[in-house]
């Protein structure tokens, strides 16, 4: 015992992942290119949010689109074939994507004449909140589906979010959706971040979300 | 399960350390974690002798120290410990994203024997 050598530390578990975040951040201030980190748990309708999304600003915004899931690349198939670059990110069991990850899946989309860059997590609302992957801002989605304590269940993410969308607006009644509720648990748990109700089947509420990107595009370089 | 490839980068970083400093084995490796830093600590406990298994960390000691959150007022200018989900200000009721401490996940110390 007596001749234990006791060694100091106190840096970041994550240094790692937190310096190429930076590194890429970097990078996208460099090129000009805003990067929006897009979670929500599985199913609350972000690649769907995503597909017309894509479909709306084709030809308008130059995007590309990294989609992180854990096996298959049936997200980014559904995403092909609407204007944008679409890269699949297999993150071959992990929970979350890291930013070597986005790193891998950027080398092979190429950010050239870009101005957006989309990244769609893996569907989870834990892992993925203390993985910065050199994003401006962070999306979290959550269904009329999921109900309405959503936010209060899993607050260490919903503290992180800069938007929360709140989604399948078309699905509220339906659901019988408490909306005041909702937006209560959102605003207590997340006052700083901005909230909008939106549909990715009927379209409404997409001109605010859009309206929303638009306003945080970077400068042309 | 994060929790797996958090206690891997926090043993790395140790290992790298104890080879450093000759190759002497770990015998504690203490982590700072907030409550905000979106670990579960069981998870972290159940991870580390697996991810431990052939270093110089093999058979050490993980110690936790949980960071508490605290929270800045702005309206107030007061700092408070939030209770629950809803950080509310105990004088003045708004909610305050302004968080000061408790998002910590770092590697501390660690005891080489
Ligand atoms: N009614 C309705 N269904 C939606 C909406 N958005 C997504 N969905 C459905 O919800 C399911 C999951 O959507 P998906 O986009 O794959 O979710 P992800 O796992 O978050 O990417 C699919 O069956 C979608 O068709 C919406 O706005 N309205
Ligand atoms: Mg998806
Ligand atoms: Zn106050």
């Amino acid at each position: 015992m007596e001749d234990r050598l006791i060694v100091d530390f106190a840096q970041a578990v994550l240094a790692e992942n937190d310096r190429m975040a930076a590194a890429l951040r970097a990078e996208f201030d460099r090129r000009g290119l805003f990067c929006v980190n897009v979670l929500s748990s599985p199913g609350a309708g972000k690649t769907a949010l995503l597909e017309r999304t894509l479909a709306d600003l084709a030809g308008q915004i130059p995007t590309g689109v990294l989609v992180g899931d854990l096996a298959t690349d049936h997200d980014a198939a559904r995403l092909r074939g609407k204007g944008a670059r679409v890269v699949q990110v297999t993150t071959d069991g992990y929970c979350h994507l890291e930013a070597n990850m986005v790193r891998a899946g950027l080398d092979a989309l190429g950010l050239d004449g870009l101005r957006l860059l989309i990244v769609e997590n893996v569907g989870n609302l834990v892992c993925p909140a203390s993985h910065d992957l050199g994003e401006h801002a962070r999306v979290v989605l959550f269904s009329v589906t999921e109900g309405e304590d959503k936010p209060l269940k899993y607050p260490t993410l919903f503290k992180t979010a800069d938007l929360v969308l709140v989604s399948k607006i078309d699905l509220a009644e339906a659901v019988e959706f408490r909306r005041e509720e909702a937006l209560a648990a959102v605003y207590g748990v997340a006052p700083q971040a901005e909230v909008l109700e939106v549909s990715a089947k009927t379209g409404s509420g997409l001109e605010h979300w859009y309206a929303w990107l638009r306003e945080r595009l970077q400068p042309r370089v | 399960m994060h929790e797996v490839s958090i206690c891997a980068a926090a043993v790395r970083a140790a290992v790298a350390k104890a080879e450093e400093m000759g190759g002497r084995r770990i015998a504690v490796l203490r982590l700072r974690i907030g409550a905000l830093a979106g670990v579960v600590p069981e998870a972290l406990d159940f991870a580390y002798p697996v991810v431990c298994r052939g270093t110089l960390a093999e058979g050490s000691r993980l110690e936790l120290e949980h960071v508490p959150v605290r929270c800045l007022c702005e309206p107030c200018g007061k700092e408070f410990s939030p209770q629950g989900a809803v950080y509310a200000c105990p004088s003045c009721g708004v909610p305050s994203a302004r968080i000061v401490s408790g998002r910590e996940l770092e590697l501390a110390q660690i005891e080489l024997e």
